[in-house]
């Protein structure tokens, strides 16, 4: 019988696990690592992005994405919308073709792959004929035009990918007709580009590589005009009234031809090198509309934009993939330009003086700066987010006021039924606030550490310096600067107090500020305090870098977050552990050496512990790895290049060979890794283990730490080896509060038998719940703790779990994870899980990350295992380390330096997209632009001959913003 | 006598029957055992008596002196101070039996007051080279379950404890063959690559390059990787049992003979721990002699495996209070240390040196035995660990200039 309801109770706990827990990967936010295609959908306003590893994502109005997968591991090379429909082909770089669908499910849309095709060539064939250089998508919508290295066009009949053969255009048939005068004749090589008649979608004009344009009749299946370039080819783009054809070359020229001229022969029309007396590289790509002119060119990373006298060689930071121009109205004007490049993308608002920037509300490049940590706090409460929102407001005054242009689809996602911030610190000692309450993570506020000290950083060089009066006429655009003049800057810390507004901030170079939020701007002296954390510790000999310089004149602050007091640690390793009690005004702060706590209020340091074991030499040397100096000597070097790039060229051939030493050096030191036989030490740990001074972690909390009648504050900190340290706070009462001093008293000291390094510490109240933070109970948030029960320490070791007794410190229960599985605990957070079946019933649990990527949930306070999910590929030890819990749940980890993936385990909090894209009303879109009097109703049957419905339905000009290749 | 350099000179306390002395000797000057023995017959006023000398190490492990050897290792292990524990000794061999039972009780009693008249003095140690009885050696390693185990596979204990010899062996990835009903299948495994010369592994001979590691403390490593069962092996480094699937498959324990048989294979599998005199629980000299002493032997290391569960282990934590007194008035107050030491543990020389911070502390390890320690009389002797907390006491007692006779 007990045996029956033991039973039965178990299995209770599991109907409740599911209730619980679940886990998904919700949404990747910020923008895609290594992107290689960029398509367009006038018809449906989606974009689409495909990627170097295979993926490939749809982006609408904000909360409309889409992603999938190819299975095959290739880079995706081109994307290309069917006109009007929802299905999309990607090319890759495989050579195979995918038709990729988004079909409504339950009112939802998802993106699915619909099937794949290959061409195969004749037997005996070289691959090369066969090997997809050009796709056209034609506007019936139920063509593809395959230009191929060979020189052939290949014609398919789509979604089924079934071969037309007696329509393809092969390369014989085209070179029979050609001009004998003609230069290349006996080679025309490659089909560069493929683009259909805006007015008669039976013609296209198909570009060779070596120059020679021909314009193909599709139905009569002949040859009717010849344009005989002779430059290599790169772009061709067919005006709008079918007048003319524009056609780009690698040489830095485009020509105008004439169209629809009597026979062969055709003279050019007009030619022209824009920038012709500079070294130029090829224009890959040529639109032009009947309005603006755009051109790629491409020394540095451009695009020129010519219309009428206004002329703007935008300058990009990283290497252009592909643009397109958006266009509305009545005149069908374009309105904006979408610039893919590596890093970011860019939009353009052509409509507005000046052409600024229109801020992108997803896919921001989230490593402007590298992301060197994050920190995530929930339920921010609404005055301090209008607060931050008022602040990143003034910083984005120069952008655009227009609307986000790319507007398809539906967002059916409930709002967010809290706000959320995600802070991430960068490499050049910037904090970026970003909306991470939905599904587009979007930036609210920068804060910007860098002018508390004075750096190396020369105002002078700057890369926007004396472009005034220049030709080229270049405006750099873009946010993506990875180049950080000081890494000493870089943010390690972060802590943010969301009901008192104090921030505090920690960095590589040992500096601690803490910043309070000001709507005003203020000029002000940061105070500086310098600590010593080695208390008279001998032996020491710091070889890290030097302290960051702090400025001592008062600095004048924007409105946002403005520092008031800095910490400076010394030696200055970088911050390891940092917490901030704003109940208490209390920062308390970690390095490899030490521990301190500062009081904000009345600006002094009230305590200092050294960490350090004398025997630990690298942590006595300094943590400069050899990697890391490299880094930085490779980081300078390029920075050089660039700098010499602009001002000066000659130079290049010593930079060259700096840029040559460094990446001899790097490639030296990848074999020398690589020769390291793959065998591991085993061995207890000792004290003498390197850094077991290094401070992990640490925690204020209010508690019984020396009788259990009276609790009081108190300070615990974690170390590398295994050691907790317990400090008594005493604090003077409020009235006195600024002039009585704050004293730490040391209480307690633990050391782990098993020496693992203490990655988090937790103290549980009376009802085994997790303390609450400061303020939230004056603010009402939380159930203030229960200070009857006796109160537990749970320490969460890199290897497991320890419940302690309070005050008198005695094991009361533990949960072993690497002595059982080999896994060892990297990230841990406490979050409260909500079930999804009643509303008021909710437990909290500490979430896990392993260092094999597996998420796990544990029970509180009894740590008993509850489930257990992959997360992240174990060989991925950056997205590990990236890795940052909410309070509910959820987390984020970067896929790569550029974007977070969003995962849940909550089944009640649970952040993902639901939208809905619906296939577009063909003549609704077509009608509001140029009327067509021989435009088809769609009710053409698919029975129906092909060419029959391609002859009879225009609306060629959706495609051309589309249809063109880039490179 | 205290007031000698001590870098000069070795002070021992000296207990013989609940009777402290202490005295100093240069540290390179005693020449060998015998002097040194006949020096405490001196001092002790007891020429002719027969007694065992047993010393503290720095572990609190009691370990005997009976050579010239051990006795150098003794003298060398002091810093400054030095415990000598002097017993009489007993006629009986029966008192160092080679059960277990014995053994934990009474070998480890030596500290213990033997009560006098338990048995009249034997004296037949003079002769010839001294040989160890197997209790009193710390033991460092075991082969265990032999019964249960597929006769291909050895079952190792390392035991960490008390020694700064390092564990010294390094693992890697290798590539096992394994037969399956479907044929020979080739599967990744680990594989033990390297011993480090003077390391644990290394000096217990049960382990060798290119063992394949089955389990560490029982769980199956296939499927894990290389990391992960370093992780494994770390994390359970205080008392490490690995399977292995030896690769020289010669000196394998054969299982299935009788119970003499099982004594002598017992020894062949020592046959390849030449060299190491601690690894006494692959049967010692002494087993050799005797096939039933060997099935005791083996039927200790399961008690053993039983006593020296995880949990003894784990809860090792050190744990440091300052919970006497509010803290600003703590530093005047320095005799209320309540000092509470429940069982030896590598870090024992921190422990020694909390004792005389100034500070009141409180050092306890949480256990039962840990609170009951301060009650313990001396003459309570049930343990190791009592004995231990019991030397320690006798250290606080001698930090207090005292010398106490019971």
């Amino acid at each position: 019988m007990k045996r029956f309801r033991r039973h039965g109770h178990e299995s209770d706990r599991d109907r409740l696990k599911q209730e619980l827990f679940q886990f998904n990967k919700t949404v990747e936010h910020g923008f895609p690592h290594q992107p290689s295609a960029l398509g367009y959908s006038p018809s449906l306003q989606l974009l689409a992005i495909g990627t170097r590893s295979g993926a490939i994502k749809l982006y609408g109005v904000p909360g409309v994405e889409f992603m999938g997968l190819h299975d095959e591991n290739a880079a995706v090379t081109q994307v290309h919308f069917l006109p009007h429909q929802v299905e999309l082909v990607t090319l890759l770089d495989d050579n195979s073709l995918h038709m990729w669908t988004l079909r409504a499910h339950k009112g939802l849309s998802e993106l699915l792959e619909m099937g794949r095709f290959t061409l195969t060539g004749p037997p005996g064939a070289p691959p090369s004929v066969t090997r997809v250089t050009t796709v056209l998508a034609h506007s019936s919508g139920e063509l593809l035009l395959l230009g191929t290295e060979g020189g052939h066009v290949f014609i398919v009949e789509v979604p089924g990918f079934r071969e037309l053969e007696e329509r393809n255009i092969s390369l014989d048939q085209v070179a029979s007709s050609v001009p004998d005068d003609y230069i290349g004749r006996r080679n025309l090589e490659h089909v560069e580009a493929l683009q259909e008649s805006p007015v008669n979608p039976d013609q296209v004009v198909i570009g060779y590589g070596r120059g020679l344009m021909v314009i193909w009749d599709l139905r009569k299946r002949c040859a009717i005009q010849h344009i005989p370039a002779t430059q290599q080819l790169e772009s061709v783009w067919w005006t709008e009234e079918e007048s003319y054809i524009l056609s780009s070359h690698s040489d830095g020229s485009y020509c105008r031809w004439m169209v629809g001229g009597k026979d062969v022969n055709e003279e050019k029309e007009k030619s022209d090198i824009p920038y012709g007396h500079f070294p130029c590289k090829a224009i890959s790509k040529i639109v032009h509309l009947s309005t603006a002119d755009g051109a790629s060119y491409g020394d540095r990373h451009c695009i020129t934009v010519i219309h009428g006298k206004t002329h703007v060689a935008l300058d990009f930071t990283s290497r252009i993939i592909d643009f397109f121009v958006i266009r509305e109205g009545p005149q069908w004007d374009p309105s904006a330009l979408v610039v893919l490049v590596e890093e970011e993308l860019v939009v353009i608002d052509l409509q507005t003086e000046g052409w600024p920037v229109i801020q992108t509300p997803y896919l921001v490049p989230l490593h402007s700066s590298a992301i060197t940590c994050s920190h995530h706090i929930s339920v921010i409460p609404l005055k301090l987010w209008e607060r931050i929102t008022a602040a990143g407001d003034l910083q984005n005054a120069h952008y655009s006021k227009k609307p986000w242009p790319i507007t398809g689809g539906q967002n059916l996602a409930s709002d967010p039924p809290q706000r959320d911030l995600l802070l991430t610190g960068h490499e050049d000692g910037t904090v970026r606030f970003w909306d991470a309450s939905g599904v587009c993570l979007y930036p609210m506020y920068k804060l910007s550490t860098a002018g508390v000290f004075h750096t190396d950083a020369d105002p002078n060089d700057n890369m926007n310096q004396g472009t005034e009066g220049e030709w080229p006429p270049f405006r750099k655009v873009g946010c993506f600067d990875p180049y950080s003049d000081d890494p000493r800057l870089g943010i390690q810390k972060i802590h943010l107090c969301k009901y008192s507004g104090y921030l505090t901030v920690a960095g590589t170079a040992g500096q601690i500020l803490v910043l309070e939020l000001n709507d005003e701007a203020a000029e002000q002296t940061v105070e500086a305090k310098v600590v010593d954390l080695l208390q008279g510790q001998e032996g020491f000999r710091w070889k890290g870098h030097t302290r960051l310089d702090a400025r001592d004149e008062p600095v004048l602050f924007p409105p946002g977050f403005q520092p008031f007091a800095l910490v400076q640690c010394q030696p200055p390793a970088v911050v390891t552990a940092l917490t901030l009690h704003s109940e208490w005004k209390l920062v308390a702060f970690g390095t490899s050496h030490g521990f301190g706590v500062y009081d904000y209020q009345q600006k002094n340091s009230i305590l200092i512990k050294c960490t350090l074991n004398p025997s630990d030499q690298l942590a006595m040397e300094g943590p400069l790895s050899r990697v890391k100096s490299i880094k930085k000597s490779l980081r300078q070097s390029f920075r050089r290049i660039r700098r010499s790039r602009v001002s000066l060229r000659k130079h290049h051939a010593s930079n060259a060979a700096k840029l040559h030493d460094a990446n001899a050096r790097l490639e030296a030191e990848l074999a020398e890794m690589e020769l390291a036989p793959v065998q591991r030490k085993i061995e207890a740990r000792s004290s003498d283990d390197s850094f077991t001074g290094l401070v992990r972690m640490l925690y204020f909390a209010d508690t019984f730490l020396l009788d259990s009648s009276h609790n009081t504050p108190s300070l615990w900190a974690g170390t590398n080896g295994g050691c907790v340290f317990a400090y008594m706070l005493r604090l003077p009462p409020v009235e006195h509060r600024a002039d009585e001093p704050v004293t730490a008293h040391p209480a307690k000291e633990i050391q782990l038998m098993h020496r693992a390094p203490v990655v988090g510490i937790v103290v549980l109240d009376g009802c085994g719940a997790p303390l609450p933070e400061p303020l939230e109970v004056a603010h009402d948030l939380a159930r203030s703790p229960d200070m009857q029960g006796s109160h537990h320490l749970l320490v969460i070791s890199e290897e497991q779990f320890k419940v302690f007794t309070l005050p008198k410190v005695s094991t009361k229960m533990k949960l072993k994870l690497t002595a059982m599985d080999g896994s060892r605990v990297r990230r841990v957070g406490v979050a409260w899980f909500g079930s999804s079946r009643s509303e008021d019933y909710s437990e909290s649990g500490l979430v896990v990350l392993t260092n094999q990527g597996d998420v796990h949930v544990v029970s509180l306070p009894a740590v008993k295992m509850q489930v257990h999910y992959p997360c992240i590929r174990r060989e991925d030890v950056s997205g590990i380390a990236s890795c940052v819990f909410t309070k509910h749940g959820q987390g984020f980890y970067l896929i790569s330096p550029s974007e977070f993936e969003r995962f849940s385990l909550s089944t009640r909090y649970l952040v993902e997209p639901r939208c809905l894209v619906e296939a577009p009303p063909k003549s609704a879109t077509s009608s509001q632009h140029r009327p067509q009097p021989d435009r088809a109703s769609s009710a053409y049957s698919a029975a129906r001959p092909v060419m029959e419905h391609a002859l009879l339905n225009d609306e060629s000009e959706y495609l051309r913003e589309t249809e063109e290749r880039m490179y | 006598m205290r007031d000698t350099p001590p870098d000069h000179c070795v002070v021992h306390l000296v207990q013989f029957e609940a009777e402290y002395r202490r005295f100093a000797v240069k540290k390179n000057g005693p020449g060998g055992f015998q002097e040194f023995y006949g020096l405490l017959q001196t001092i002790h006023q007891i020429p002719g008596v027969d007694v065992l000398l047993g010393y503290a190490d720095v572990h609190g492990d009691l370990l005997p002196i009976n050579n010239d050897d051990n006795f150098h290792k003794a003298v060398s292990s002091a810093n400054p101070l030095l415990r000598i524990i002097i017993t009489k000794k007993e006629d009986e061999p029966v008192v160092f039996g080679t059960n277990s039972l014995q053994r934990r009780k009474k070998g480890l009693g030596l500290t213990g007051l033997r009560t006098p008249g338990a048995g009249s003095t034997h004296s037949k140690n003079r002769t010839g080279l001294m040989i160890g009885m197997p209790q009193n050696f710390r033991q460092v390693s075991s082969i265990i379950d032999v019964d249960i185990l597929p006769e291909t596979h050895r079952r190792v204990r390392l035991h960490k404890h008390g020694t700064h010899k390092p564990l010294g062996f390094y693992i890697r990835d290798g590539v096992s063959v394994r037969v399956t009903p479907q044929g020979v299948e080739k599967v990744p495994g680990v594989f033990i690559s390297r011993l480090v010369r003077g390391g644990l592994a290394e000096s217990t001979g049960l382990l060798g390059v290119n063992d394949e590691i089955l389990e560490v403390n029982g769980i199956d490593v296939a499927g894990k990787s290389l990391d992960q069962v370093t992780d494994m092996m770390v994390a359970n480094s205080h008392n490490l049992i690995v399977t292995v699937k030896p690769a020289n498959q010669r000196n394998n324990v054969m299982h299935r003979g009788s119970k003499t048989s099982m004594g002598n294979s017992g020894s062949v599998g020592s046959a390849g721990s030449t060299g190491s005199i601690l690894s006494h629980d692959s049967p010692s000299p002494a087993s050799q002699s005797n096939p039933i002493t060997a099935s005791c032997a083996n039927s200790n290391f399961n008690s053993i495996a039983e006593g020296d569960s995880d949990d003894e282990d784990d809860d090792g934590d050190i744990i440091l209070e300052n919970d006497s007194l509010m803290p600003h008035d703590s530093h005047q107050v320095t005799d209320s240390n309540n000092v509470n030491l429940n069982r030896d543990s590598p870090t024992n020389g921190p422990h020694s040196s909390t004792v005389v911070r100034p500070l009141p502390q409180s050092v306890s390890l949480p256990s039962s035995v840990g609170a009951s320690l301060s009650d313990s009389s001396m003459t309570s002797n049930y343990n190791r660990n009592t004995a231990h907390t019991a030397s320690n006491r006798q250290e606080s007692m001698r930090e207090d200039g005292t010398i106490i006779t019971l």
